[in-house]
């Protein structure tokens, strides 16, 4: 009986793993498929741009509003650290370096898959299931040059942007707790950070993981949408996953990016 | 003179184990309006998907103009495509776009027409279908017949030789439905398009089409005019013009007896 019961949970394990694996090779299949039909979007910035506004320029409120609050946390927070080793100057330094290898991109990828990820995802779902797409695909225009390509090169455009927008406004909510509030010399704040941030090492690796970042969410986002059963159920499941897999992706690729990035460094 | 759409001998199953169609022949000639009719579920949206390529049959040949769909290359596909025009279910209207839009969007796409000009043959389309007025508005602005004639409006964008109507009357008031009808017979005659009409409106399919198969369980299980079908004997076609509950189409999906079901004892009455 508890052998019956431990070659269940096997079963079920290497079931889910297979059909994990085999998802994740659709994806990539469905990215070739995207690149290789991202001809149309080139040629036509327009439908890109259109999809910026709505997935980038959308988002900029939550992104902005969030990056301002976790800097403005992070000086309150570190500050209590380090003023008790009397290094409290150092608080730009701390702000800067959070936001600009880690949160910047990570908490930017986490918003951006919940507010835009999750949008795209329903509106391809919502698009198969009222059969707009097959309607395209009977006008002989392709689906995946018209709708999803677009969808997609705009994500990885504009994610980068909104995590170093986030960045930037986090940067000024620790400023404006730091000084004004905490009273650290604003010359210390932002010429300690002028110091120690690296523009190689901390700010493009960090631009590089929100890349990457955007590569995976939107991915993820066009994927779910295009792959959904087309019900209202179908549609409501992809868009859950969505925000899931991002999540998960997320946090599991900036480590490893991390540990290439940062092992043995600053 | 041989039909502009032919199906011969064409078999087909989204999977191994559940044939749609088994062995289905039909012939369309050029210029005539032909419906294709059947109950729910029996294979009619997939006679049009074999048409216009989206799938290929298992056996048999979907032939189009004399060429088969199921040998055309990706350009050739594309090419087939852009001679036809389909009229889905709901409508199937892009939801982003304003009316105007909808029906530029396959000008916009397959010419190079300049804009003023677009915007002519957009509002002649619009005309045709009696919702010039509605250009600017939303599809999600429209009630569900105003939707199905943009969306006629679009299918005939670009002046296609075949038309595919996918139940163009579901869920339609009579007038909308009349309307609907009246028009897709005018425009076949009109522009001289070919069209094929998939419903189970029978009704309103006999006062317009030229035509008329029947399907079933995979196969034309009759065929004929207007006429013939108001004239025909035939129980299943009987069942269909009459709209009786039961006859060669069962009321009841197969299953086992009733009284098993409930748990009564073999052989009991009571």
């Amino acid at each position: 009986m508890a052998l019956d019961a431990l070659a269940n949970v096997f079963v079920r394990l290497g079931t889910a793993s297979r059909k994990g694996i085999t998802r994740l090779g659709f994806a990539m299949r469905f990215l070739t498929a995207v690149v290789s039909h991202s001809g149309t979007a080139l040629t036509r910035p327009r439908l890109v741009v259109r999809e910026v506004y709505f997935g980038g320029v959308l988002s900029l409120v939550i992104v902005g509003i969030s990056g301002l609050f976790i800097g403005m946390v992070l000086a309150l927070q570190g500050y209590e650290t380090l003023v008790r080793f009397g290094a409290s100057e150092s608080m730009g330094v701390l702000v800067a370096l959070s936001l600009v290898r880690e949160l910047g991109p990570v908490v930017t990828g986490l918003l951006f898959a919940s507010r835009a990820g999750s949008a795209v995802t329903a509106e391809i779902g919502l698009m198969k299931t009222t059969e707009q797409l097959a309607a395209m695909e009977v006008m002989a225009v392709d689906p995946i040059a018209r709708v999803v390509a677009p969808r997609f090169w705009a994500g990885v455009i504009s994610m980068p942007l909104l995590a170093a927008i986030f960045s930037m406004l986090g940067i000024y909510g620790g400023f404006v707790v730091g000084v004004p509030l905490l009273g650290i010399d604003a010359g210390a704040f932002w010429g300690q950070m002028q110091a120690a941030v690296d523009w190689r090492h901390d700010v493009l690796n960090g631009v590089i993981k929100s890349v990457v970042f955007a590569v995976a969410v939107s991915l993820i986002a066009v994927f779910e949408g295009y792959d959904c059963t087309p019900t209202a159920e179908g549609v409501s499941a992809a868009t859950t996953r969505t925000v899931v897999t991002s999540a998960i992706a997320i946090l599991a690729l900036d480590f490893v990016l991390t540990v290439f990035m940062f092992r043995g460094g600053v | 003179m041989a039909p502009f759409v032919e199906l011969a001998d064409v078999t087909f199953g989204y999977n191994a184990s559940r044939t749609i169609l088994s062995g289905i022949t039909l012939a369309v000639p050029r210029g005539k309006l032909v419906a294709v009719m059947g109950g729910s579920g029996c294979g009619k949206t997939t006679v049009l998907r074999l048409i216009c390529g989206q799938h290929k049959p298992s056996l048999g040949e979907v032939r189009v103009g004399g060429r088969s769909v199921a040998a055309m290359n990706r350009e050739e596909l594309q090419a087939h495509r852009r001679r036809l025009g389909m009229l889905f279910q709901f409508g199937a209207l892009f939801t982003d776009m304003t009316v105007f839009d909808n029906i530029a969007f396959p000008m916009r796409e397959h010419t190079a027409l300049p804009e003023p000009v677009i915007h002519d043959m957009v509002l002649m389309k619009l005309n045709a279908v009696g919702l010039r007025g509605t250009a600017e508005l939303k599809p999600s602005e429209l009630s569900g017949g105003m939707a199905r004639r943009v969306a006629l409006a679009r299918s005939i964008a670009l002046d296609p030789e075949l038309v595919l109507y996918d139940e163009p009357f579901a869920g339609l008031d009579p007038i909308s439905l009349s309307v609907v009808g009246q028009l897709i017979r005018k425009l076949n005659d009109a522009l001289g398009m070919t069209s094929i009409l998939v419903t189970h409106d029978i009704q309103e399919s006999l006062k317009i089409v030229d035509y008329i198969y029947f399907i079933s369980e995979g196969r034309v299980v009759a065929e004929g005019t207007p006429e013939a079908i108001r004239a025909s004997s035939d129980p299943f076609v009987r069942q269909f013009v009459d709209g009786e509950i039961d006859g060669p189409v069962r009321f009841h999906y197969p299953a086992p007896p009733l009284a098993a079901q409930f748990g009564a004892p073999v052989g009991a009455r009571h």
